[in-house]
């Protein structure tokens, strides 16, 4: 069947498309070139509307067991966000934190079409990829956590061979069926085991004798070899922490040019200047950034309200529970092998840190001049939910409506920041690259976040609506492999989405020969066990055979492009 | 969805067969070194079981067929009669819920759909928990991190009643992954009549018994907490245990690299027993500031970790919730299932429980489905009855364990039992409604 897409103005970044009056045709879920003469079975009329691919959330936590302590801690902030069973839709609630099904549902009437959760750790892998199975309409994905393993950390100490790094890296990605590895305060979730409360860059880990900087460049240079599109995921030393802008621009320096990705850069942005001895890094670190092509960063925005931080850096959650509110966190050391912390936190635009926290941000994003290297993210929930986006869109597409918010923090925080002297805003084709086109290609994704011929029928339909906060809240169509399963922002078909992953060739019995002896001798997992199986991630999703539905989508590994 | 049979049962593919890393599903540690010998249809387990899980797996193979009010039927006959039951019902009870990842989404969705309630067997008891959750929160480690980390362990429970291979498995290990020679750890049973012949073995170093009724637990902890604040307490002894005793732990608590306080919510069972967690888990807090520790809960026997870990993915909350308005609420205490029925609100109980043959459906006069493991003890004779597979015996699925961080995959043993899977038969009765 042939579907066609007629007159709607397309931006499609990828393929250098900016807002051109194009027609875009799809053929069994694909965008495709029709032959000539094809019929057309179905039309869409898009005159003066605005197409753009599935919008890709390339870093959102919506899976796995710091979610739901999170989710079962605070049930406070469901009541209130219940959502009624619909016809076609499940029941469930939520605000901060979501339940699966409607964090799903949300994605898919704003818009998106793929989210990625950034934070799998190998041990609660598997109960990631079941959350993640439980979130309808949208693909998913995750990265795997390394760096504070002990496996991890002791191959670097004793100085293994670098091969033999990569095959456990490899190993961990094949076993935790992740998309791609990040890092999480490197080296620090284990060393705050050991009672050390802080990891800075150069700072050794008292046990392992290793640094942050040999974690992050081997993991770095390893992936890169390995090749697995996305660079190295970094959720830097200090998060949080004022001053942490020094590490953070010592981080882009040690990256020495191998390609690194440092998300929720905002928490990473603080300076010690000022009364308050809090300050704004973002101008020294987005001129770093401007010259370092090597980098790219997500933002993790913060925007007033209540929400709930839930990281795998216990080190630094346990730093921030004096923060908590409502007063209760949970911070947990996780099987030799990572952590967590849940600290719910409600940001006041009254507050001088967290107005410059607001500010901040937003500096970021204004101030980095490549939009194919800054992507849209509130570090879901971290800086605030996902549902902000198209408030956060508003913000920085729409100067005076920026400053018309500006005027409303924080005294002490308008008078520190620089927010209210940049002009710029972005245009539909930036906030095209920011959140679909510059996430795909970061990711390896070839075949989405672009409406090239052969990708992936993943659109989005908008009003031309100059206040951009209600076009992007209420997207008139939104098709997921060419279905329409969102119309005027309401379900209209409910649909499981695809699990993708990246699967870099390793010597498999080479890594398992140790790696055996070693679940033997510490774990309470059997190595075999440890592995996530193809089909525990696709029957509980769809009940599709392997093989035959693309509900898991491998990519391939290779140079970046 | 695979179609739904029973009856249908095969010889199975081969006479005889090993299976290796078979996880356990009777008790929350999940143990999965299990090596276990099928023989037709009987099963042995040949390695590292304990005697609950030799209880368990090694249990004779009954072939029920579904019943109706008392009568044989078919599967198809059985589910068209549970579904008539609960689509009649004003506030159908989903109960139990002893079932795996797949058999607890299916009765999310059917609970969702026909508006009832979901509350496990054992919310109660892991309701001390959530409670302390929602109210102030933790620190908590896994079992991988207190076996290779822990040098003191504070038993708050009888856990070795419980989990039998606890001790084996993460207390008396010999190898760890920071030391060569590893230092001997420091064992106290806090609390009387628990069961220590397990705390043996070269990793074992002091043992002290600090003996008090568990209703006392919270007392001694809070006496910690206050002297190591630098408070001073009145003389005497603090719930009949001598002060130099409890001075003594504190020193020791001190001194610690990493000590876990280890309880098991079910067996805390006394009234306010969650005011007990919530002082281990602030003594716990208040000793982070300075050193390492951290708490670490057991239980979730009978799939009670999984239960909770989907009701509160899939629809935001923990156990118990309401459906009845269409929407999720939450109500830890009025939504229990024991009230519902007592205060004849509930008019359908729909009891799930597939692991062993002991949890059994409470006695009552409201027409009750029991989606059952083949030889679950029934009082009394239900109005239906549905012999489903054992997860991690009849078929293959998914659990979470007891620090609900793991997940362990469960395997399908292939003794050809015919029995559907929980899933299956849920899938069609939802259908039916
Ligand atoms: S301790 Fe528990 S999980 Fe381990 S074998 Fe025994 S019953 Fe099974
Ligand atoms: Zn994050
Ligand atoms: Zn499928």
């Amino acid at each position: 069947m042939l579907i066609k897409f007629t007159g709607g103005k397309v931006y499609d970044p990828a393929n250098g498309v900016d807002g051109e009056i194009r027609d875009i045709h799809v053929r069994d879920g694909r965008i495709v070139t029709p032959s000539a003469g094809e019929t057309v079975h179905q039309e869409y009329n898009l005159a003066g509307k605005v197409v753009m691919a599935g919008g890709i959330d390339p870093h959102s936590h919506i899976g796995g067991g710091k979610v739901t302590i999170a989710r079962m801690m605070l049930p406070e902030d469901h009541q209130g966000h219940e959502v009624q069973r619909g016809d076609l839709t499940r029941s469930g609630c939520g605000h901060a934190v979501p339940s699966t099904l409607t964090a799903g549902y949300r994605y898919a009437e704003m818009g998106y079409t793929a989210a990625f959760e950034p934070a799998m750790l190998p041990a609660n892998a598997r109960q990631a990829h079941m959350e993640m199975a439980d979130t309808p309409m949208i693909d998913k994905g995750a990265f795997v956590m390394l760096g504070s393993d002990d496996y991890f950390l002791r191959l670097l100490t004793r100085g293994a061979h670098k091969d033999e790094i990569k095959d456990y890296i490899a190993w961990s990605m094949h076993a935790a069926q992740a998309l791609a590895v990040k890092v999480v305060n490197p080296g620090g979730i284990s060393a705050f085991k050991f009672n050390q409360r802080a990891l800075d860059l150069d700072e050794k880990h008292v046990f392992y004798g290793v640094t942050p900087r040999d974690i992050i460049l081997t993991l770095g240079r390893s992936l890169q070899e390995l090749g697995v599109p996305h660079p190295i995921h970094i959720h830097g030393c200090n998060l949080g922490v004022p001053g942490n802008k020094d590490t953070t621009l010592a981080t882009i320096r040690a990256s020495e040019g191998t390609p690194i990705h440092l998300t929720h850069i905002q928490f990473h942005s603080y300076g010690t200047e000022g009364d308050m001895k809090f300050s704004s890094g973002a101008a020294e670190i987005a001129e770093l950034i401007n010259q370092y092509t090597n980098v790219s960063i997500d933002i993790g925005q913060i925007l007033f309200g209540q929400t709930c931080t839930a990281s795998g850096d216990s080190m630094r959650q346990y730093g921030n529970t004096k923060s908590a509110h409502p007063k209760k966190w949970v911070v947990m050391d996780i099987e030799c092998d990572a952590g967590c912390g849940v600290v719910p936190m409600k940001y006041r635009d009254k507050s001088f840190v967290n107005a410059l926290q607001w500010a901040i941000g937003l500096e970021m994003f204004l101030l980095v001049n490549d939009p194919w290297r800054v992507f849209l993210t509130t570090d879901h929930p971290n800086g605030a939910p996902f549902t902000t986006y198209p408030h956060l869109i508003r913000l920085l597409m729409d100067k005076t409506f920026r400053n018309e918010m500006l005027r409303r923090i924080h005294p002490g925080a308008q008078a520190a920041t620089i927010l209210g002297s940049l002009t710029r805003e972005y245009s539909l084709y930036e906030i095209a690259i920011m959140t679909r086109a510059g996430p795909a290609r970061s990711l390896g994704l070839r075949d989405r976040g672009h409406l090239g011929p052969g990708a992936n029928a993943d659109i989005t339909v908008y009003d031309d609506n100059p206040d951009r906060e209600a076009m992007f809240t209420t997207p008139l169509f939104v098709f997921k492999n060419g279905e329409l399963i969102v119309r005027n922002g309401r379900i209209v078909k409910v649909v499981t989405g695809a699990t993708h992953v990246v699967r870099p060739e390793y010597d498999r019995k080479r890594a398992e020969k140790p790696l055996k002896d070693y679940f033997d001798s510490y774990h309470t997992v059997q190595m075999e066990n440890f592995r996530l199986h193809d089909d525990e991630i696709i029957t509980a999703g769809c009940g599709h055979a392997p093989g035959t539905c693309g509900c898991l989508v491998v990519h391939p590994t290779g140079a970046r492009t | 969805m695979t179609a739904v049979q029973a009856g249908a049962q095969t010889a199975p593919a081969s006479a005889s067969q090993t299976h290796a890393h078979v996880t356990c599903p009777f008790c929350g540690l999940r143990c999965d070194d299990l090596e276990i010998a099928r023989a037709g249809q009987t099963l042995k387990v040949t390695r590292n079981g304990c005697d609950k899980a030799k209880a368990g797996f090694e249990r004779p193979l009954t072939q029920p067929m579904p019943r109706v009010g008392g009568k044989e039927v078919s599967l198809p006959e059985a589910i068209a009669a549970a579904a008539a039951l609960i689509g009649n019902a004003r506030l159908p009870a989903f109960g139990g819920l002893a079932t795996d990842v797949d058999g607890m989404r299916a009765i999310m969705s059917i609970a969702d759909k026909s508006r009832g309630v979901v509350d496990h067997a054992f919310s109660e008891a892991q309701g001390r928990n959530i409670k302390v959750l929602q109210t102030s929160g933790y620190i908590m480690t896994t079992l991988t991190e207190a076996r290779n980390r822990a040098d003191l362990f504070i038993i708050a429970s009888d856990v070795h009643t419980f989990h039998p291979r606890f001790f084996e498995r993460i207390v008396c290990n010999e190898k760890s992954m920071f030391s060569e020679a590893p230092p001997k750890r420091t064992i106290v049973f806090l609390g009387e009549g628990y069961d220590t012949s397990a705390a043996v073995g070269t990793r074992i170093g002091d043992v002290i018994q600090i003996n008090c009724a568990k209703q006392r637990i919270g007392e001694i902890v809070s006496a910690l907490r206050t002297l190591h604040k630098g408070v001073p307490l009145p003389a005497g002894d603090i719930a009949g245990v001598p002060r130099s005793q409890i001075e003594d732990l504190l020193a020791r608590c001190h001194k610690a690299d990493y000590g876990v306080v280890v309880w098991v919510p079910p067996d805390l069972d006394f009234p306010n027993a969650d005011l007990t967690v919530h002082q281990i888990c602030e003594f716990v807090k208040d000793l982070n500031v300075k050193q390492r520790f951290a708490g670490l809960s057991l239980g979730g026997n009978e799939g009670a970790s999984t239960a909770v870990s989907v009701c509160t993915w899939q629809s935001g909350y923990p156990l118990r919730v309401s459906f009845a308005t269409g929407q999720p609420k939450y109500d830890a205490n009025l939504f229990a299932i024991p009230k519902l029925i007592a205060s004849g609100q509930t008019d359908c109980l729909v009891w799930l429980s597939t692991f062993t043959a002991d949890l059994s459906p409470p006695a009552t006069d409201i027409p009750t489905v029991v989606i059952g493991s083949h030889d679950l003890k029934l009082a009394k004779e239900p109005a239906v009855y549905i012999p489903v597979g054992t997860p991690g015996i009849d078929h293959k699925g998914q659990l979470v364990r007891c620090d609900s961080v793991v997940s362990l995959p469960l395997r399908d043993l292939e003794r050809a039992a015919g029995l559907p899977r929980t899933v299956d038969v849920l899938a069609a009765l939802e259908a039916a409604l």
